[in-house]
């Protein structure tokens, strides 16, 4: 495991557990970025501005790891353009039909010690890391 | 005004995180992922992090009244594990595993200027809306009436 941050990885988690907090506490909304996005794409009256001002938090915040932690963005991997696109149309679809992704069932819902969420993340977990096994292992790309 | 300021800074904080952590780089999430190869942990610790804030952040509002600046907590009461639940946490947990983004670090990394998350997030915005289609169309059996607007919702 050389690639192993304990440290970096569990304050950053810190922060993610505060983002998720600090829309819970004064808004009263669950920060599942799936849904966020969805919301924005499919605006309802008067639930669309506070998604999109989070989105544009987002991506503020992208702009400043740009200048303050630009390892951030050395991605390791980018898979071929073909893979990113069946990859994207099934994260989409995948989060709106299973109700959430790594933030909202990962993180919010494992937190409230909801079942659906806890189902759901040992799900996605399994079926990336089958994924991974048949794309690294078994097709014999060393991505 | 101050519930668009603290969703502003909340998507601040969760780039800042989510950078941090290392979690907006693939090789971090696919290195978790890659049980039978050289495991990476760093995503569990991520989720223990994350998870121990916001258990307390949220015990916290189970005894707060309502929110501090809104008249209501709008959070899911479900409790049933269902089919598309399931079906959907497979077919997500498949292109992360492909791509090795999800949607927070896939939208952070726009920042990044990266024609390839560009072009992921794209395509995750088409998929989102392939299931609206689908959605409706299952309802109305037409696909062109229009469904009564409903409030997006995760977990």
């Amino acid at each position: 495991m050389h690639n192993f941050t304990p440290i970096a990885s569990l304050l950053g988690g810190m922060l993610i557990g505060l983002s998720a907090s600090a829309i819970l506490l004064p808004n009263g909304r669950i920060a599942g970025i799936s849904g966020i996005m969805a919301g924005v794409l499919k605006p309802v009256r008067g639930d669309a501005l506070w998604r999109s001002c989070f989105l544009g938090g987002l991506f503020a915040g992208g702009l400043l790891l740009r200048v303050i932690l630009p390892q951030a963005f050395d991605f390791g991997i980018v898979r071929p353009l073909p893979m990113l696109i069946i990859a994207g149309l099934l994260v989409g679809f995948g989060t709106r039909l299973g109700s959430g992704c790594t933030s909202g069932h990962g993180v919010c819902g494992i937190s409230r010690l909801s079942p659906r969420s806890l189902v759901a993340t040992i799900t996605f977990i399994a079926t990336g890391a089958l994924v991974v096994l048949i794309l690294n292992h078994l097709m014999g790309n060393s991505l | 005004m101050k519930p668009l300021l603290t969703s502003f800074f909340s998507g601040m904080v969760l780039a800042m995180g989510l950078g941090v952590s290392g979690m907006t780089r693939p090789v971090k999430v696919i290195g978790f992922l890659d049980f039978f190869g050289e495991w990476d942990a760093s995503l569990a610790l991520v989720m223990v992090g994350a998870i121990a804030v916001y258990f307390v952040a949220y015990r916290l509002s189970t005894k707060m009244p309502s929110p501090l600046l809104t008249p209501d907590f709008a959070l899911t009461k479900r409790s049933d594990v269902d089919a598309k639940l399931i079906l959907g946490a497979a077919i997500f947990g498949a292109g992360w595993g492909l791509g090795g983004f999800s949607p927070g670090p896939a939208l952070t990394s726009l920042a990044s200027g990266a024609l390839p998350v560009f072009i992921f997030v794209v395509a995750m915005g088409i998929g989102m809306y392939v299931h609206t289609w689908a959605t409706e169309f299952g309802r109305t059996g037409s696909g062109l009436a229009i469904a009564p607007a409903k409030s997006t919702q995760d977990a």
